[in-house]
C-alpha cells in the first residue's frame, strides 16, 4: 500500500483540536513549572527543614523515575486514595510538577548566584529578608536562566504526547485515532509531527522575543 | 539621650573570626557635619561604614543614630523589625553601585519608598523625578542600569538613597571604581548635598576630595583611629608618624 496524503485534510479537524489540547497542556503545565520552580527553589534554599526533607524525596522522586510512571500514578494511582482527578489535570500536574524540579534546579543555582552587593542594596533601604528576595533576587535569578527554563518548556512540549497515554485527546491521541479509523500510521504521524514542529516554532518565536526584552533589565 | 550627638560610635569593636579589624572606636557626628575617613586599604573604614547601619555588626560596642540605639540587642524578630526601621534613615552608597539590573532608574529609586513608606505611585513618581533632577539625571529615569555610564549609576544610586530621605549619607569609596573622568561628576553631587548640609561619613581615597568638602578627617590604620581633626591640620600638619606615611604615598600623585 502507497503512501496516500489525500485522507489527511479529512481529519483536519480533528488533528487541529488535538493542537489545540496540546498548546493548552503546554501552557498551564509550563506556567505551573515556571512558578512551582520558584517556589521549590526557595523551599530548597530557604525553607524549614521539616519542609525541606520531604521536598527533597519529592524532586528525587520526579527526577529519578519516568515521566510516563509518573503520569500514571497521577491519574490512576490517586484514584485509590479517592482523589479522582480529570486526565487533563492530571496530565497538567505531572507534566508540571516534573518540570518544576528541573526549573527549580536551574533557578536554585541562579539564585546563589546574584551579587552580594544587591542584597546589600536593597537591604540597605531598609528591605526585610523576604522582601529582598521576592522584589530584588528572584526576578534577577530568573531573568538569569529564562534560556534554559525556555529548553525545559521545549522538552515539555515534547513531552507532552505523554500524556495521550491517559486519554487526554491532544495531538498523538487525535493522530492515533485518525489511524484507528484509516489505517494510515504514516500519514498521521507525519502530520502530527508537523504540527508540534509548528508549535514549537512559535514557542521558539515567543522565547526568543522575550529573551530580547529583558535583555537590558538583566 | 540628649547629650549623645547625632551619630554616635561608643567603644566600637568587631573581629572576623580571629582577626580584630576594629579595636575601641570612638566617633561623634553632629548633625550637617561631614567626616572623612582615610586610611590604607584594610584598616577597616569600610568595616566601621558597615557597622553604622548593621549591615557588618559589631562584636561590641555601641552605634547611635539621633539618640537610638542601631545595633540594640533584641530578640530575631524584634532585631529584624528595628533594623528594617533604622536602615531607611541611614543612606549607603557602594563603590559598586549595587543598581539592580532588573529594574528601570525609576524602578529602582521608587521600590523602596513604595514598599516601606506606602508611598502611591503618583508620589513615588514624583519623588524619582525630583530625586533625578537633583544629580542631573531626569532625563534618565525610564533606562535600565546596564545603559547608563559608570558615573551616571553612582549618581543614580544616590538619588536612590536620597528618595528614602535619610538622616544620614554613607559613601564607600563612591568614586574607586569610575573612570578618571567619570569621578568629577559624582563629586560634584556629594558637594552639592555639603551645601545642603546633609550629614555625610565619607570613606575616600581622594584626598583632594576630602580635603575640600569635609569637615572632619579621621586617619585610620590597623583597626584603630591615629588621628583626627580638621583637614587643614591632618592635610598640612599631621602629629602622627603613621599619619604623615600615609600622605606621603597618597598626596603625591
Ligand atoms: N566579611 C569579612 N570576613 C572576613 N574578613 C573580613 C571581612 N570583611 C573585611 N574583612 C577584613 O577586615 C579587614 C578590614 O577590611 P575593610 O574592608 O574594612 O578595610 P578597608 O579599610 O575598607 O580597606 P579598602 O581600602 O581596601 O577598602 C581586612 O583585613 C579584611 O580582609
Ligand atoms: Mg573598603
Amino acid at each position: 500500500m502507497g503512501l496516500d496524503f489525500t485522507v489527511v485534510p479529512d481529519y483536519f479537524g480533528m488533528l487541529l483540536l488535538g493542537m489545540g489540547w496540546t498548546v493548552a497542556i503546554t501552557i498551564s503545565a509550563g506556567l505551573l513549572s515556571f512558578f512551582g520552580g520558584i517556589l521549590f527553589a526557595v523551599i530548597a534554599l530557604y525553607g524549614h527543614w521539616a519542609l525541606r526533607l520531604p521536598f527533597r524525596a519529592f524532586a528525587f522522586l520526579f527526577m529519578g523515575t519516568p515521566l510516563l510512571l509518573q503520569l500514571f500514578l497521577i491519574y490512576f494511582g490517586l484514584i485509590q486514595i479517592g482523589i479522582d482527578l480529570p486526565a487533563f489535570v492530571a496530565g497538567v500536574i505531572g507534566l508540571g510538577l516534573h518540570f518544576a524540579v528541573y526549573n527549580s534546579e536551574l533557578i536554585q543555582a541562579s539564585i546563589l548566584a546574584v551579587d552580594k552587593g544587591q542584597y546589600e542594596g536593597a537591604r540597605t533601604l531598609g528591605l526585610s529578608r523576604g522582601q529582598t528576595l521576592r522584589r530584588i533576587v528572584i526576578p534577577q535569578a530568573v531573568r538569569a536562566v529564562i534560556p534554559p527554563m525556555g529548553n525545559n518548556m521545549i522538552a515539555l512540549l515534547k513531552d507532552s504526547a505523554l500524556v495521550s497515554v491517559i486519554g487526554v485527546a491532544e495531538l498523538t491521541l487525535a493522530a492515533q485515532q485518525a489511524i484507528s479509523r484509516t489505517y494510515r500510521p504514516f500519514e498521521f504521524y507525519l502530520a502530527a509531527a508537523f504540527c508540534y514542529y509548528i508549535i514549537n516554532l512559535a514557542l521558539e518565536a515567543g522565547l526568543r522575543r522575550l529573551e530580547r526584552r529583558i535583555a537590558a533589565s538583566r | 539621650m540628649t547629650d549623645q550627638a547625632f551619630v554616635t560610635i561608643k567603644n566600637a569593636a568587631k573581629s572576623f573570626g580571629a582577626l580584630q579589624v576594629l579595636k575601641d572606636i570612638n566617633l561623634t557626628v553632629e548633625r550637617g557635619q561631614i567626616v572623612a575617613i582615610i586610611g590604607p586599604s584594610g584598616s577597616g573604614k569600610s568595616t566601621l561604614l558597615r557597622a553604622i547601619n548593621e549591615l557588618d555588626p559589631l562584636t561590641s560596642g555601641e552605634v547611635w543614630l539621633e539618640g537610638v540605639q542601631v545595633n540594640k540587642t533584641l530578640p530575631h524578630r524584634q532585631y529584624e523589625a528595628h533594623v528594617n526601621q533604622v536602615r531607611q534613615d541611614i543612606g549607603m552608597v557602594f563603590q559598586h553601585f549595587n543598581l539592580f539590573p532588573h529594574l528601570t532608574v525609576r524602578g529602582n529609586i521608587t521600590l523602596a519608598p513604595r514598599m516601606l513608606k506606602g508611598l502611591s505611585e503618583d508620589e513615588a513618581n514624583k519623588l524619582a523625578e525630583e530625586q533625578l533632577a537633583k544629580v542631573g539625571l531626569a532625563e534618565k529615569i525610564d533606562e535600565y542600569p546596564s545603559r547608563l555610564s559608570g558615573g551616571q549609576k553612582q549618581r543614580v544610586a544616590i538619588a536612590r538613597a536620597l528618595a528614602m530621605k535619610p538622616k544620614v549619607m554613607l559613601f564607600d569609596e563612591a568614586t574607586s571604581a569610575l573612570d578618571p573622568e567619570l569621578v568629577e561628576e559624582v563629586n560634584l553631587v556629594m558637594k552639592q548635598l555639603a551645601e545642603e548640609h546633609m550629614t555625610m561619613i565619607i570613606v575616600t581615597h581622594e584626598m583632594d576630595f576630602a580635603a575640600s568638602v569635609c569637615d572632619r578627617v579621621l586617619f585610620m590604620d590597623q583597626g584603630v583611629v591615629v588621628e583626627e581633626g580638621p583637614p587643614s591640620v591632618i592635610f598640612e600638619n599631621p602629629q602622627e608618624e603613621r599619619t604623615r606615611n600615609f600622605l606621603r604615598k597618597h598626596l603625591s600623585r
